[in-house]
């Protein structure tokens, strides 16, 4: 096929924000993920792990806590005081309500999702009324001085345990009133006595609570008596979260350490009825604080300050045992956040508050396969763009001619003028941008640079034309024939400037004007036109399934799509865990198309035979040391490369030349605050 | 057991093979009916004269002057039962009990069939009942009669009757309340009649039907039944003439499987027999010429396999021992000789009949299993033994070999134990070389061979064995030792081992000695302190010699070779002698610079020992007699030489130790120049 000039970046200096709070919603298989950045995540398990939905940050908006409520309505508590409605369809805050007991550092909803207690700086703990379109204060339980750290609901719900700092609280939902206080370090020595920080808190429906705190203990109380039931030291930094199970048999904790741990409540004997809470496994899969634990009925969930998130499959509730098990471990946002400039190999990188423009570097020189080639020219950092305000990026875009740059926060729209005079750069900001309906969710530019395409709420794509030397017009929304209130987040416009193809967040893909292509039960992970045929190249997140290439002239698959259904795709590809992010074609050659995920970079070629099972899918450094004819046997369409990990963006410059964006794990680690301090042997 | 004659009873114990007792009645009386043993009481009773009852106990000589009671009727058989009263049957069809009888001797017994004669009887306990059956024939008619004494009830049946052939012989068993009569037909067929105990309806003499049970044909030849028994619900037993075509009828023991109509084993008894055949727990009796022979048998579950002979280990029938008559006094002999059915070998001497007996061994090659040889091995001569074991190699493997030769060793071992002749100490090598063999399976070999002293064997045990007890490496380490060099240089030893750095050639070893002689000088030794490695290395000439023979060297390598466990071995490794403690650290001493000086430390040849293991040793030897070595006088210098050795190593690995941290520290730079910000590459996808 040909050798390739990889341009291979590793400058995007992107730090994901770590995990600070995670709520499950069981009957739709969602979780819902808050970072320490105050971006909240929901993440569809059924559709194979994508990150569905993101809302960005803001700067004075942490969250604390987050929590399901009525249905599918997600809640968030930080310290601003507030309690915010996130609206899951246009993608940011409903509105906030003041809790008016200063920060608010917990909150948790009752088993029927009908009421919200928050926990606050005060010490009081407040019930609201989740109430149509809202929250209602319902009334002040009983305030204690000690800001309540954790909430956890009785399953009756008549019930409230509240950790506070060296104590637990247990109020009594209908008057109001503290029925227990339990000391959690009654019995350390008072000449040692430091103190002691309750996490996390579980209310069993059997009575016992369990807490866990900054002595790193895991505790079981009788609530009714105060008395301590079990004790379980796990870690010699803090215990910091918690999560029980459905059926009240097992619980995760997170620790300080990076380490999380499984108590299983078992018999004593094979068969007895007495039953203990045993730690069984541990798992070290986090190097920093895990703020964050979430037990499903199949799997242990945990989010840590490095920004990672782990689902562990409990290997006795997975009825499949190969594909299902895996562990998964997810840093990077399945969001494009890197967009390449392919005529003025420019690169732009989103960042949470500023973009960086790069230009890449160019040699003069050509080798072999593997060869590091010396640079005629650096890449060069032309500019840094810092976002105004406390509002967080939601998306931007650099034109393919490299001379717009246009991005938006929650509540603004900016589009940029660079001037390129020779080394020099100039930038102007464009005057008069129409007032549109914000936020933007995804920009494009079309690849003439004339019009730039905005995603907004309800399914409508906003055009706007792109004025030299500087001004733009706003000419015209496209909306959805049929009408949707999710907002669209991916789009894609052909390179004759015809067609344009948008996604929304019921997973709709549209044509704009033209038609609807058939839904399918799975999220959209890209989505690209193909520039000589117009074809629509669409790729699930839903494994299983995987790719579609649909005629945009014919509204309807291709023959090839339909082949590769028919004849179903090599399974080791089926089992790949992170999403297809981004869709590129070889400009020259109608048939290679270059697809990329975290892990791999995969050049498809549709002329040749799509690999069967019993092929070997990742074959490249086989064919490399067979002869020619023996290679001609056996090549298949799936040409993958899985040098270049974790792969945050691809793409094709030209047709022999691709440029790659890594973010080593090493490298986000080295800019993390160092974990607590562990003393390690010979240190 | 017990076995009777016309007038001659004898009575002895199969596993002695000797005769008890014997008892004879006077001249001219004949015994009429079996004697059978009272096991109430442990009493014999036979009858002579038709008549005349005796009862005697073992204690008793003479027949004549024992109890004796005269009968008013003729007894056509006595019956014993366990746990019941001897029941007589008289010729006329009475029955009564022993203890009735002796009462009355002279009582008047009913005559209950007219003019029928009986042919068989049998006698049964039916829960706690007394059944009696037997047949008598009338004008080719044959009835059956079952009578139960307690309920005094009296059943005549009529056996059904077959064209051209008649019963020859009878055999019954009773299960759950039916009795189960199989009949030998001269049609060479077994047929089954079956009959209900309980019969209440006082009917008139009904038939009884019979069934086919088994046809005695093997593929073209017909078996002539003479008699027969049954083993279990699947298997018979069948005495007869195997009449083929064209040869002449050759007598066989046969066992049937009659669910699956084969001859399940055969034995052909060349010196023809009485045409009886008992049976009693899973033994066969019966007279095999002038020799009464024991077979035991074992009737497995029957199965398809086993009858088509697919099945492992099925049964066999081996001949387990003789009665030997000829232990008799000839007199006797000759007496029971003219008394005997096959009055062909009469006037043959005994001498004659003990080269009959060797030659029907011999006749039999085939069935000289190896539990045979099992038991030729306990007595017979070593020549002979050898002889037989040689062919025990020589024949083909059998699936089941490994275990078999795991019993012949121990047999052998034994054996061994016991006559201290007795040592086939080269079948043994054989096996142990050429088998997989364990510990496990022969325990006392290496015992035995410790006893012996036969090095060479431990060598190759200590070689093969996975599983040598600590104990026995011990034992075996401690034998090495302590054996001269002179003695072990005309033993043969295997020195694959140290052929590859020992020099055999003794005139050789002369010009080395010379050398270590000179590199004892003290001032070597005293200024080696604080010189360099290389220089310490050198001093290292003093161990160039070997300390040891090379048989002995090869002998300590199988100890070095072995597998053990320090937790084991310790204990006994205390109290091996202090000089063969420092000879053996000496030896090792010189192993271990003998690995030093080649650049992957590993002795050249086949299973030479390996640095680890020699270092192992080292150290558990040092832990075991550390304060011994350092008392004597003699290890002072060793462990010196041996200190300044290891400290040479230790600080030449550290060097390496310093090398090997600066190259990793190239790596790691090599690493990070790999992942810069920036790089331009080629990727060539194909």
């Amino acid at each position: 096929m040909g050798e390739f000039e990889v341009h291979r970046v590793r400058f995007f200096g992107l730090v994901p924000a770590g995990v600070r709070c995670m709520a499950y919603q069981h009957r739709g298989c969602r979780l819902a993920l808050a970072r320490t950045d105050g971006a909240v995540e929901v993440y569809n398990f059924a559709a194979n792990y994508f990150m569905e939905k993101a809302i960005p940050g803001h700067q004075t908006r942490s969250v604390e806590a987050l929590c399901w409520a009525a249905g599918e309505r997600l809640f968030g508590a930080g310290l601003c005081g507030d309690i915010t409605e996130y609206d899951l369809e246009r993608l940011h805050p409903a509105y906030a309500v003041d809790g008016f007991g200063g920060p608010i550092w917990s909150m948790a909803a009752n088993n029927d999702g009908t009421q919200l207690a928050i926990g606050c700086e005060d010490g009081s703990v407040k019930l609201f009324q989740v109430v149509p379109g809202g929250v209602q204060f319902e009334k002040n339980l009983d305030r204690q001085k000690g800001r309540v750290l954790c909430l956890s609901w009785h399953p009756s719900g008549t019930h409230l345990a509240a950790g506070s700092i060296n104590f637990i609280r247990v109020l009594d939902v209908r008057s109001g009133r503290t029925a227990q206080r339990i000391m959690v370090n009654y019995h350390v020595p008072k000449s040692k006595k430091r103190e002691c920080v309750v996490w996390s808190i579980a209310f069993l429906s059997s009575g016992t609570i369990i807490s866990s705190d900054s002595f790193g203990r895991v505790q079981f109380w009788d609530w009714e008596r105060g008395t301590l039931q079990d004790s379980h030291t796990v870690s010699t930094s803090a215990a910091l979260s918690l999560a029980v199970s459905e059926e009240e048999d097992s619980i995760v904790v997170g620790t300080s350490a990076g380490a999380t741990y499984q108590f299983q409540l078992l018999p004593v004997k094979t068969g007895g009825q007495e039953k203990r809470w045993v730690k069984t496994k541990p798992f070290q899969h986090h190097t920093h604080d895990v703020r964050a634990v979430v037990h499903t009925p199949t799997a242990l969930i945990s989010g840590g300050l490095d920004a990672q998130l782990v689902i562990r499959p409990l290997m006795e509730k997975v009825q499949k045992k190969s594909y299902d098990a895996v562990l998964r471990k997810f840093t990077l946002p399945h969001r494009r956040l890197v967009s390449c400039a392919r005529k003025a190999r420019l690169l732009l990188f989103q960042f949470s508050q500023h973009l960086e423009l790069w230009r890449l570097g160019s040699t003069n020189k050509t080798g072999k396969d593997g060869e590091v080639l010396p640079l005629s020219r650096m890449p060069e950092h032309l500019l840094q763009l810092k976002s105004k305000g406390p509002e967080h990026i939601y998306c931007s875009c650099v034109s393919p001619c490299g001379s717009w740059i246009a991005y938006s926060t929650a509540s603004r729209f900016h589009l940029y003028r660079v001037q390129h005079e020779g080394d020099n750069i100039s930038i102007k900001k464009v005057p008069g941008v129409p007032k549109l309906l914000l936020p933007a969710y995804q920009l494009q530019c079309a690849s003439d640079s004339g019009r730039l395409f905005i995603a907004s709420d309800r399914g409508s794509v906003h055009v706007v034309q792109l004025l030299e030397p500087g001004g733009c017009k706003h000419l015209h929304t496209l909306r959805p024939p049929a009408g949707t209130r999710e907002a669209v987040y991916l789009l894609a416009s052909s390179a004759d400037g015809n067609w344009l193809a948008a996604v929304s967040g019921d997973w709709e893909a549209g044509l704009c004007h033209h038609c609807t292509v058939p839904t399918y039960s799975c999220a959209v992970t890209a989505l690209a036109i193909h520039p000589a045929t117009n074809n629509l190249f669409i790729s699930y997140s839903d494994q299983q399934v995987g790719l579609f290439e649909f005629s945009i002239p014919e509204k309807q698959y291709t023959a090839w799509s339909r082949s590769v259904q028919n004849s179903g795709l090599h399974r080791l590809w089926l089992e790949r865990d992170s999403p297809i992010t981004h869709i590129a074609f070889n400009p020259k050659n109608t048939s290679q198309i270059l697809l990329h995920d975290v892990y791999m970079l995969c050049v498809l070629d549709k002329s040749l035979p799509l690999p069967d099972n019993n092929a070997l899918l990742v074959n490249q450094s086989t064919l490399k040391q067979l002869s020619e004819p023996a290679r001609h046997r056996q090549l298949h369409a799936f040409k993958i490369c899985k040098k270049f990990q974790p792969l945050l963006f691809a793409d094709l410059l030209d047709e022999r030349c691709l440029v790659t964006v890594e973010r080593p794990a090493a490298d986000i680690n080295a800019e993390l605050p160092p974990p607590v301090q562990q003393k390690k042997f010979g240190t | 057991m017990e076995t009777s004659g016309y007038n001659l009873t004898l009575n002895g114990l199969v596993s002695d093979q000797k005769p008890l007792g014997c008892w004879s009645v006077k001249h001219g009386q004949i015994i009429t009916c079996p004697v059978v043993c009272n096991f109430e009481t442990h009493e014999y009773i036979a009858v002579h004269d038709n008549k005349v009852l005796r009862i005697w106990k073992d204690k008793d000589v003479n027949l004549d002057k024992v109890f004796k009671a005269t009968l008013s009727a003729e007894v056509y058989r006595v019956h014993s039962l366990p746990h019941a009263e001897p029941l007589v049957l008289f010729r006329g069809g009475g029955v009564r009990t022993l203890d009735v009888l002796l009462e009355a001797p002279q009582q008047e017994i009913e005559d209950v069939i007219s003019d029928e004669v009986i042919k068989w009887s049998e006698a049964f306990l039916e829960g706690q009942q007394p059944v009696l059956i037997f047949v008598t024939e009338k004008d080719g008619d044959f009835f059956v009669y079952v009578q139960k004494l307690k309920m005094r009830s009296l059943h005549k049946y009529k056996l059904e009757q077959q064209e051209l052939s008649n019963p020859l012989c009878f055999t019954a068993y009773i299960k759950k309340q039916i009795i189960t009569l199989l009949c030998l037909y001269s049609s060479d067929s077994i047929y089954k009649v079956l009959i209900p105990l309980q019969q209440n309806s006082e009917e008139e003499e009904q038939t009884l039907s019979k069934s086919l049970l088994l046809n005695l044909s093997i593929s073209g030849s017909v078996l002539k039944g003479t008699s027969f028994v049954v083993l279990d619900k699947d298997h018979v037993a069948v005495l007869g003439s195997l009449a083929a075509s064209d040869e002449e009828s050759k007598e066989c023991l046969t066992i049937w499987n009659t669910k699956f109509q084969t001859l399940q084993a055969s034995k052909e008894l060349p010196l023809g027999t009485s045409g009886q055949l008992w049976c009693y727990g899973e033994k066969f009796f019966f007279t095999h010429g002038k020799v009464l022979t024991v077979v035991i048998y074992k009737c497995e579950t029957s199965s398809l396999a086993a009858a088509v002979g697919k099945l492992k280990d099925s049964q066999t029938s081996d001949l387990c021992s003789f009665l030997n008559w000829n232990t008799l006094q000839d007199e006797e002999l000759l007496v029971s000789c003219q008394s005997q059915q096959s009055a062909a070998l009469k006037s043959e001497s005994t001498m004659t009949l003990r080269s009959k007996k060797s030659t029907v061994e011999n006749i039999q090659p085939g069935a000289s299993t190896i539990g045979q040889l099992l038991l030729s091995i306990k007595d017979a001569s070593t020549a002979a033994v050898e002889d037989e074991l040689r062919q025990l190699l020589s024949k083909v493997q059998r699936p089941d070999f490994q275990a078999a030769i795991g019993s012949v060793i121990s047999a052998l071992i034994n054996r061994c134990k016991t006559d201290p002749a007795f040592y086939p100490r080269n079948f043994l090598i054989q096996m142990i070389q050429k088998r997989e063999l364990s510990y496990s399976l022969c325990p006392d070999l290496m015992a035995v061979a410790l006893e012996k002293k036969d090095v060479h064997l431990l060598q190759i045990c200590l070689q093969r064995f996975p599983d040598i007890p600590e104990e026995i490496t011990y034992a075996c380490l401690k034998v090495f030792l302590s054996i001269s060099d002179e003695y072990l240089e005309r033993t043969d030893v295997d020195l694959e081992s140290v052929i590859s750095y020992i020099d055999i050639e003794p005139n050789n070893k002369e010009v080395k000695t010379e050398v270590v002689e000179n590199g004892f000088s003290t001032e070597l030794e005293e200024d080696g302190c604080d010189v360099t490695g290389m220089k310490e290395i050198h001093m290292m000439d003093s161990v160039e010699f070997c300390p040891v023979g090379p048989q002995k060297a090869a002998l300590l390598n199988a100890v070095l070779h072995s597998a053990y466990s320090e937790t084991f071995l310790l204990p006994h490794l205390k109290g091996l002698p202090a000089q063969q403690a420092v000879l053996f650290l000496r030896y090792l001493h010189y192993l271990y610079v003998k690995c030093s000086e080649r650049i992957n430390t590993t002795l050249p040849g086949v299973l030479s020992p390996t640095v680890s293991q020699i270092m192992d040793w080292m150290c558990l030897l040092l832990d075991a007699h550390f304060t011994v070595m350092v008392m004597l006088p003699e290890a002072k210098r060793l462990l010196s030489s041996m200190h300044k050795f290891v400290r040479a190593q230790v600080r030449f690995y550290s060097e390496l130790n310093k090398i090997e941290g600066s190259l990793q520290e190239l790596q790691r730079i090599k690493c990070q120049t790999d992942t810069q910000a920036y790089s331009i590459e080629v990727l060539e996808l194909i």
